[in-house]
């Protein structure tokens, strides 16, 4: 049945380039491959957000009058609801995980070298755009920890000199935190971002497609002259596989979903006293941590416009990195990069770990 | 596919790859079943959204001019409170059993109307004229309170 489906179809729309592309893709096998499985993995828990996103839009009202209740209503009136609420909000921070590690992996391999500089880019603005989604996704459910936490995080930018205002009142629709801040996010999760992550998605996907997978140069050092990297054909060897590890992923989201529901907690009260304990989420937890430590004023600069600089240097140094690592763009080893990068890799997980316990 | 060798019997031989896409194929659908079958029941809208209403204040008496109606919230839906020519008190549904318009009440015809499709009702609900096909449902009337200021309150029949 299925034959003749392809066939009905193919009598009618030439599918010979897609034939072509799936027979014809492979990947490399070599001691570094498991990585490759990492972005199929972030790509995934994606569609589960997109999917179980979809679901909420149709219950959740974007006020601060009725956002709260109608969050109250998905978990304990709609059937299943729990569960839709708790896969997204699982799902939201694997896919933060996945994306991160995704990026190391990427980074330690260079595989961001010549020719594959634009998908890096775009990877990180992915990331970006993902972290972007977990900041205006928290607020929705406008709960208590949300609604400060939100203060907090539009409070930061307000530092930087010059714009600093305007981007707060600009981010926060008005001088503070209210329901105008909640229709802006709204708008920015459910339209904007999705928007955004469609179009570099697609290029990210495409310069995936077109270039192939990149092998390590230290992998390609020992090969001997004229031999080929060892590699398996996509459809099916290396599909079937990636789809193994998506279903450990969908039963690892549904335990979690299940054992560990996400608390929706007390309804957001402006005039509430902030409450103790208060901390964003888990991935943004090393950048507030930092900004903690930061003492009021270093060398008559103030302190948090300092850390705010700080990360929009990181920032920008982790776009450019493949052109700032010019020796793997010659095939050449660049261990000040892999050192660079287990200091950062180091200095995330320590203050990470430091914010939790500090909480 | 590989075919039975000659010496094997000829009993029905399936072979291994058949199997295995079988295999598949079922942990596949039934991974599917397991996701879709929650998604199918959470579209559903949970039912009973509201609790029936069984009774409210529409007005004060004195608010209530004499061959004069009035809309009111019953529950979730429109009902309209009327004072007939007479000054008796009726109350019914607002909503149109045609295509659940929103009535109102017309001083000059003493009628129910229907704006939509012009149907008409009498004063006790029944249909005079237009498309309706049933009367409308009609409430109690109850008035209340000390004299002067009365609320007037309607129930469920």
């Amino acid at each position: 049945m299925w034959q003749r489906a392809l066939g009905w179809i193919e009598a009618r729309v030439d599918l010979s380039t897609v034939r072509y592309l799936a027979d014809h893709k492979r990947v490399p096998i070599h001691p570094h491959s498991p990585w490759y499985y990492l972005g199929g993995l972030t790509l995934f828990l994606i569609g589960v957000q997109i999917a179980s996103g979809l679901l909420l839009l149709l219950y959740y009202r974007p006020s601060a009058g009725e956002a709260y209740e109608s969050v109250q209503f998905i978990v304990s009136r709609v059937e299943f609801g729990w569960l839709v609420r708790n896969v997204h909000s699982w799902s939201a921070n694997l896919a933060v995980g996945a994306a991160f590690l995704h990026l190391f992996s990427v980074l330690f391999l260079r595989s961001y070298r010549k020719p594959r500089e634009l998908t890096w880019v775009t990877g990180v603005f992915l990331l970006f755009l993902l972290l972007g989604f977990g900041f205006s996704g928290y607020l929705l459910p406008w709960n208590e920890l949300a609604f400060f936490a939100t203060k907090v995080g539009t409070g930061i930018p307000g530092s930087i000199p010059l714009v600093g205002d305007a981007l707060q009142r600009f981010l926060r629709g008005g001088d503070d935190v209210t329901g105008a801040t909640l229709s802006r996010f709204f708008g920015l999760h459910v339209a904007l971002l999705p928007a955004l992550l469609v179009v570099l998605l697609g290029v990210h996907l495409l310069l995936v497609q077109q270039q192939g997978m990149s092998v390590p140069i230290s992998v390609r050092k020992r090969l001997r002259p004229g031999d080929e990297v060892p590699s398996v054909k996509f459809v099916p060897n290396f599909l079937l596989r990636e789809l193994v590890l998506w279903y450990i992923a969908l039963a690892g989201l549904a335990a979690l979903a299940a054992f560990s529901p996400w608390e929706l907690g007390l309804k957001a009260d402006a005039f509430a006293p902030v409450p103790a304990g208060i901390r964003p989420e888990w991935y943004f937890l090393a950048a507030f941590q930092t900004l903690k430590l930061l003492p009021s004023h270093i060398a008559g600069i103030e302190g948090e416009l300092l850390g705010v600089l700080g990360m929009g240097l990181a920032m920008g140094v982790l776009v450019l990195l493949p052109f700032l690592d010019r020796r793997s763009s010659q095939e050449k080893p660049s261990p000040l990069i892999t050192v660079a990068g287990v200091i950062a890799l180091v200095y995330l997980l320590v203050m990470t770990v430091v914010g939790y316990v500090a909480a | 596919m590989e075919s039975p060798r000659p010496s094997e019997s000829t009993a029905l031989v399936v072979p291994r790859r058949t199997v295995l896409d079988a295999l598949l194929g079922a942990g596949i659908a039934s991974s599917a079943a397991a996701a879709l079958y929650p998604i199918a029941r959470f579209l559903v809208p949970p039912a009973g959204g509201e609790p029936a209403t069984a009774s409210v204040v529409a007005a004060k008496l004195s608010e209530l001019k004499v061959n004069s109606g009035l809309v009111f919230p019953f529950g979730s839906k429109p009902a309209i409170l009327v004072r007939t020519p007479e000054g008796e008190l009726r109350a019914f549904s607002a909503v149109c059993t045609h295509l659940e318009c929103t009535v109102q009440y017309k001083g000059d015809t003493s009628q129910i109307w229907c704006a939509c499709h012009n149907g008409t009702y009498d004063l006790s609900g029944n249909v005079a004229s237009g498309p309706p096909p049933r009367p409308l449902e009609s409430f109690t009337v109850a008035v209340r309170g000390e004299p002067g200021k009365e609320d007037v309150v309607v129930s469920r029949t």
